[in-house]
């Protein structure tokens, strides 16, 4: 739920733009409010999840300017101007991007809350290594807790999804490059 | 049915009913949830474990005009939540026995306004002498709960173990210990709740159990069935701790909005949610056991312990479970256990996977390999001498009716993991390694549903409709929550009705909607659910057949149609079942004896744990998990429900610690709460047996609590063989393992030479 | 989330410049913050003292890494990632390219800052044993100047530092001259990824003719800061490593090391771990390779 628009001296919060998942947004926040909220408040985008307010779960992971961040430790002030991308950006005119496909076929998600950092997680990971090995993956993937599956199935769906990846960049990786 | 007959949808790896949802991240968690006009809600807590409230102030600093504030005198019906025992109130009311205990409740538009508030509540105690652990509990001074601190107990008996130690050729004890555990769900506990004078209360919320948070409801509010509703929304992990919690909260949550006329989201931080809900009982077991010259159990005597915190909780069934199964699966002519669970002035214990038997389990377990060692037997081999068969009984003279392959199941742990070629060469490479390698296994069973006549009790409802638009539903109050719940339930009813999966959803799980068919616990989903869908949806054949011409084959299109003229002639196309026990189900509580449960999995786990003894670190480097389970309704569900199992359970071994100060968690953060990453998990290597059992659905057994009972003794066992020293209490953390591994050497000896 | 965004100025004057004019025109009264690893935690948990904070996100000044002859100079907002991902840094200070990638995860390498992790000043700071090692020094900058200490004299106390309160932290120095140097970190911590250390070592050794002829020990967690272990370094500089020079190190070891209880291990462990790192780094010593 949105603060309503004043400082402490009465003054308007900022107006604060970037894009989310290639559209432009602009909102008026306190500077110190998390991305993380502003996200799931200001912009209704709730797929982004909180788990533990301190950077250590990684559901509210996003990527933000081609890096994964947790988005509950950034405050918004410092997304101006900052291309972020949230686990609703990644499927491509309702075609699941591989990652998910991956995922279903593998059983990468249970309880699917920490589904989305960890989609962002692992894409981000073949962004930057398109056939991580098992170590890399698990390093790629350290930042996101897992209660639910052991995290076995999660590296199968990379490994899956990683191995689906062509050389030539689909139409799906060129919308997502930077 | 012949149950491992071909199946065309039982059995395969169909999509995750609810998958792409959760995979668009569109699937709908309470905390994605508004309703209009919604306040929120915050909870001011006891900042002592035990004593008497003497005063509570209102800061003049506050405008508490702009807030609901609710306590006890506000609860129109009963201040008490409906569990086992009438012994929880839902908001204290003069007295507190836990830290961390609610006592004042508030509601504000602006949630910073009400956290500002939250801090401005004064409350004044006369503290009590509180009692913080099972020991202290036992001392009976002070009495802290009933007339003697002891929430339950129960005496398991067989044969006549007093008789039994004459004639043993060995006689082996030992005591172990287990800490509390914490579930770590991802998603914290919420809950938003309506009132309205006329409609009453509606709660949407994290919950495993939409009857139990059902029943608190009616109590608290005093309204009849008609005017209280529950509604699951998608519910980010449980693992039992949203089996009781969520009927306390959702009270809280309805009584602010009964005060403001709001409704009103009531969502924990992580801060709050580990310091304030249920964890998993902690115990201490003492073992006392005789053998014959052959390694063979002549008697087994224990004297089982828990924790159960300031309220009782579950503490009565965990116990009995703990007690269940304490003994393994093992043959043993002469058993006497002794439990009970103890009452102490810590935030209340409750329903964790596994519910008591990880506990027993790893006492059991442990306790093998301490007899294997003391008398000279190779561990494996021990076991192997002792398992039961098909035709005896266990330590509640129940019959094993059904085949019992612990024999096969042991040889395949061993084969896939080849363990004794890796012991050998642990053996020869340990002496010049810095690192010491083990490997150790647990042996264990775990039974299927609710112990004894429970599910009697419980007369589970459930079954399948057909809407008009052409859907099948399955009506159950069964909950999904990562576990695949949806998945095996339609399966279940498409394979049945002959019909394709995606002709199946289930029905909303609101209670305005659906049967109650019990709580989502105790691994009774897909064997006693599960066989009431399948009962249900033959049923709905059978009615189809007998009354609107469907054929004695006959294909998806034909079902639909026939469904179309039964809705003509009867207004609705439904089908419902009533649970029924098997046959020769004959539980006495009484005597505590009998068919404890209806049906058992059976499980091996292997672990190798590789020992630092540079850092006294114990890492798991490789897992392998044998099970029999009846029938695998979905390979990658199953295979991860055991990975998921195994995974807590070596958090619970080796990770897994709540540190306690004066009552309260004090690592009430995820940065100091430890549960393992995916850099720490090791490769886990699942096999399944199946030998379908009659009674389950499609013949499946339950699975769900069996992956978290043999990880830690495994681990543990392991850590024996790497180092020689018997540790027997977790978590063991590497400050534990350091105490015993240099008991005998100075600081000043350098570790490495 | 206990923290109130309204409660917080958070500006972001976007230069160096600006923000120096800040810090002296109101000095002690504007927290710097830059990826926000740490404070935005402590906002979180209703804990961020600071009601003025400004940030440091963005000024390219401050977080660019460069080389010269003799050194390289990370800027305090440097990101773990761009040091993991410096050529020079992996090549010739392996072990500042090992810490950086101990930090929690990839999400937090990412915005987690060499600055803000020595600022933050805990004893366990992942940067700080390597730092020790290699002899770093520290640049602070002001409207009134830049200067230089050793960085083993940049904490003074439990999260105390030498700033003053009108200064930055604006760089950090290493001596390329660790080529030749054998080299050790280990972190010990609650698990592989996302822990807090309890104990950790960093050493750079040259020997020469079979002797030490330099050692640099920097430890964690033993001490209300990180801190180079000097009575310790002074029992093995110019000795060949025999039983006797181990044992007297392990010796002088267990005097220096203060560690204590609190809620992640005992003071009991961290001393018996800090000396077998310290052995485990010696034995290694004895073989092969420059790096361990």
């Amino acid at each position: 739920m949105s603060l309503k628009g004043k400082s402490k001296t009465g003054a308007r919060w900022p107006t604060i733009r970037f894009t989310v998942n290639g559209e432009s947004r602009a909102v008026e926040a306190p500077p110190m409010k998390r991305l993380l909220d502003v996200l799931r408040e200001d912009l209704h985008l709730t797929g982004t999840k909180e788990g533990c307010g301190e950077g250590e779960c990684g559901s509210c992971s996003v990527r933000m300017n081609g890096e994964l961040v947790n988005s509950c430790l950034v405050p918004v002030l410092q997304a101006e101007g900052a291309e972020i991308q949230t686990v609703e950006g990644l499927a491509l005119n309702g075609a699941l991007h591989r990652l998910q496909e991956a995922f279903l076929q593998c059983g990468g998600a249970q309880c699917g809350i920490c589904t989305p950092g960890m989609l962002m997680a692992a894409a981000q990971l073949l962004e930057i290594n398109p056939h991580p090995d098992l170590a890399e993956i698990r390093e790629g993937l350290a930042g996101n807790l897992c209660r639910c599956t052991g995290f076995m199935r999660i590296f199968e769906s990379v490994v899956a999804a990683a191995s689906e990846q062509t050389a030539e960049p689909s139409a799906e990786e060129a919308h997502h490059a930077r | 049915m012949s149950a491992l007959a071909t199946t065309r949808i039982v059995g395969t790896p169909v999509p995750r009913k609810e998958g792409v949802e959760k995979l668009l991240g569109r699937a709908c968690y309470v905390d994605d949830m508004e309703r209009k006009g919604m306040w929120f809600g915050a909870t001011v807590r006891s900042a002592i474990p035990r004593g008497f409230i003497r005063s509570i102030a209102f800061d003049r600093r506050i405008d508490w005009s702009e807030f609901a504030v609710v306590t006890a005198a506000d609860i129109p019906g009963e201040n008490c939540i409906q569990l086992i025992v009438a012994d929880q109130p839902c908001l204290a009311d003069g007295k507190v026995n836990h830290c961390e205990e609610p006592i004042v409740l508030l509601a504000h538009t602006d949630k910073h306004k009400l956290r500002e508030a939250a801090g401005a509540v004064q409350i004044e105690y006369d503290p009590l002498p509180p009692v913080f652990t099972i020991e202290e509990s036992e001392r009976q001074d002070p009495i802290v709960w009933g007339s003697d601190n002891i929430i339950k107990s129960f005496l398991m008996e067989k044969g006549d173990v007093d008789s039994a130690w004459a004639g043993a050729a060995h006689i082996v004890e030992g005591e172990y210990r287990t800490g509390a555990q914490e579930h770590l769900y991802i998603e914290n506990n919420g809950i938003i709740a309506e009132y309205s004078a006329e409609g009453g209360v509606t709660v949407w919320g994290s919950l495993q159990c939409p009857y139990y948070v059902f029943k608190s409801l009616r109590a608290v509010f005093d309204l009849p069935e008609d005017k209280v509703r529950v509604i699951q929304t998608e519910t980010g992990g449980a693992f039992g701790g949203k089996e009781d919690y969520p009927s306390i909260l959702a009270c809280h949550a309805a009584l602010l909005a009964m005060k403001s006329g709001h409704p009103v989201k009531m969502v924990y931080d992580r801060i709050e949610d580990l310091a304030a809900t249920t964890k998993r009982h902690p115990s201490r077991v003492r073992h006392r056991t005789a053998l014959d010259s052959h390694g063979r159990l002549l008697a087994m005597e224990l004297d089982l312990n828990t924790d159960g915190g300031a309220y009782s909780t579950l503490s009565a069934t965990v116990l009995s479970r703990a007690t269940l199964h304490s003994t393994g699966p093992y043959l043993c002519p002469n058993v006497r256990v002794r439990s009970r669970s103890w009452a102490t002035n810590t935030v209340p214990y409750g329903a964790f996977r596994g519910f008591g038997a990880p506990q027993a389990i790893f006492a059991m377990e442990l306790h093998m390999d301490e007899i294997a060692k003391a008398i000279g037997v190779d561990p494996v081999e021990l076991r192997r001498r002792n398992f039961m068969h098909q035709g005896d009984t266990n330590a509640t003279e129940q019959l094993m009716r059904e085949p019992v392959i612990m024999d096969q199941l042991l040889d395949r742990a061993l084969a896939e993991s080849d363990y004794y070629a890796r012991r050998a060469r642990f053996a020869r490479e340990n002496p010049d390694s810095a690192v010491k390698r083990g490997l150790g296994i647990a042996a264990f069973y775990h039974g299927s549903g609710f112990t004894g006549s429970g599910e009697v009790y419980l007369n589970s409802l459930a079954g399948v409709d057909v809407t008009a638009e052409g859907q099948v539903r399955v009506l159950v109050s069964n909950t999904e929550f990562g576990q695949g719940t949806n998945t095996i339930l339609t399966q279940i009813a498409a394979e049945a009705l002959g019909i394709d999966y995606s002709d199946v959803a289930m029905a909303a799980p609101d209670t305005s909607l659906i049967p109650n068919s019990g709580p989502t616990v105790a691994s009774r989903t897909s064997m006693v659910v599960g066989r009431l869908i399948e009962r249900a949806s033959l049923q709905l054949i059978d009615h189809l057949r007998q009354r609107a011409g469907l054929g004695a084959s006959y294909s998806r299109e034909e079902f639909f149609a026939a469904c179309e003229r039964y809705r003509a002639a009867h207004g609705e196309v439904s089908s419902l079942c009533r649970y029924e026990a098997p046959p020769g189900i004959h539980w006495d509580d009484q005597k505590y004896r009998g068919e404890a449960y209806p049906g058992y999995a059976w499980s091996i786990h292997v672990a190798q744990v590789a020992v630092d003894t540079v850092t006294y670190s114990a890492e798991v480097e490789e897992f392998w998990a044998v099970q029999e389970v009846g029938r695998v309704l979905h390979p990658v569900l199953a295979a991860g429900q055991i990975e998921g199992g195994i995974a807590q359970g070596i958090g619970y071994a080796l990770y897994e610690k709540v540190v306690w100060q004066d009552g309260r968690m004090a690592n009430n953060q995820m940065t100091n709460y430890i549960m393992p990453t995916a850099e720490d998990v090791p490769p886990i290597h699942v096999y399944f047996e199946e030998i379908p059992f009659r009674y389950g659905g499609f013949g499946a057994k339950g699975i769900g609590e069996l992956p978290h009972d043999g990880p830690a003794p495994a681990i543990l066992n392991a850590i024996r063989d790497a180092t020689g020293i018997a540790f027997c209490a977790i978590p063991l953390l590497p400050e534990n393992l350091f105490a015993g591994l240099v008991a005998n050497q100075p600081v000043e000896e350098p570790a490495v030479s | 989330m206990r923290g109130n965004p309204a409660m917080h100025d958070l500006i972001a004057p976007g230069s160096l410049g600006a923000v120096l004019d800040l810090l002296a025109a109101e000095p002690g009264v504007w927290t710097p913050i830059a990826g926000g690893t740490e404070l935005m935690v402590a906002f979180s948990a209703g804990k961020l003292n600071t009601p003025k904070l400004v940030s440091l996100w963005g000024i390219a000044d401050l977080r660019a890494i460069e080389t010269n002859a003799e050194s390289v100079v990370i800027g305090a907002a440097a990101t773990f990632l761009d040091l993991r991902k410096h050529p020079i840094i992996a090549a010739e200070l392996p072990l500042l390219a090992k810490a950086a990638s101990w930090i929690g995860s990839i999400a937090n390498q990412s915005r987690a800052t060499i600055g803000g992790n020595l600022v933050n000043g805990s004893p366990a700071a992942d940067s700080s044993p390597a730092l020790l090692a290699y002899d770093a020094e520290i640049e602070m900058i002001s409207v009134r100047g830049s200067r230089r200490i050793p960085y083993s004299e940049f904490h003074i106390g439990y999260k105390q530092n030498a700033l003053t309160a009108d200064e930055l932290l604006y760089a950090i120095h290493l001596p390329r001259r660790f080529a030749r140097h054998k080299q050790y970190l280990r972190k010990v911590g609650t698990r592989r990824a996302m822990a807090i250390a309890k104990v950790a070592l960093g050493a750079t050794a040259l020997i020469e003719k079979g002797a030490i002829r330099e050692l640099r020990l920097g430890a964690g967690s033993v001490a209300p800061f990180p801190m180079r272990l000097l009575q310790t370094e002074g029992a093995l500089r110019g000795k060949t490593i025999t039983r006797e020079t181990v044992q007297a190190a392990r010796k002088a070891l267990l005097v220096e090391v203060k560690p204590i209880d609190d809620i992640r291990s005992t003071a009991v462990y961290r001393r018996r771990v800090a000396a077998n790192l310290l052995d485990e780094f010696l034995l290694a010593l004895c073989r092969e390779g420059s790096q361990l």
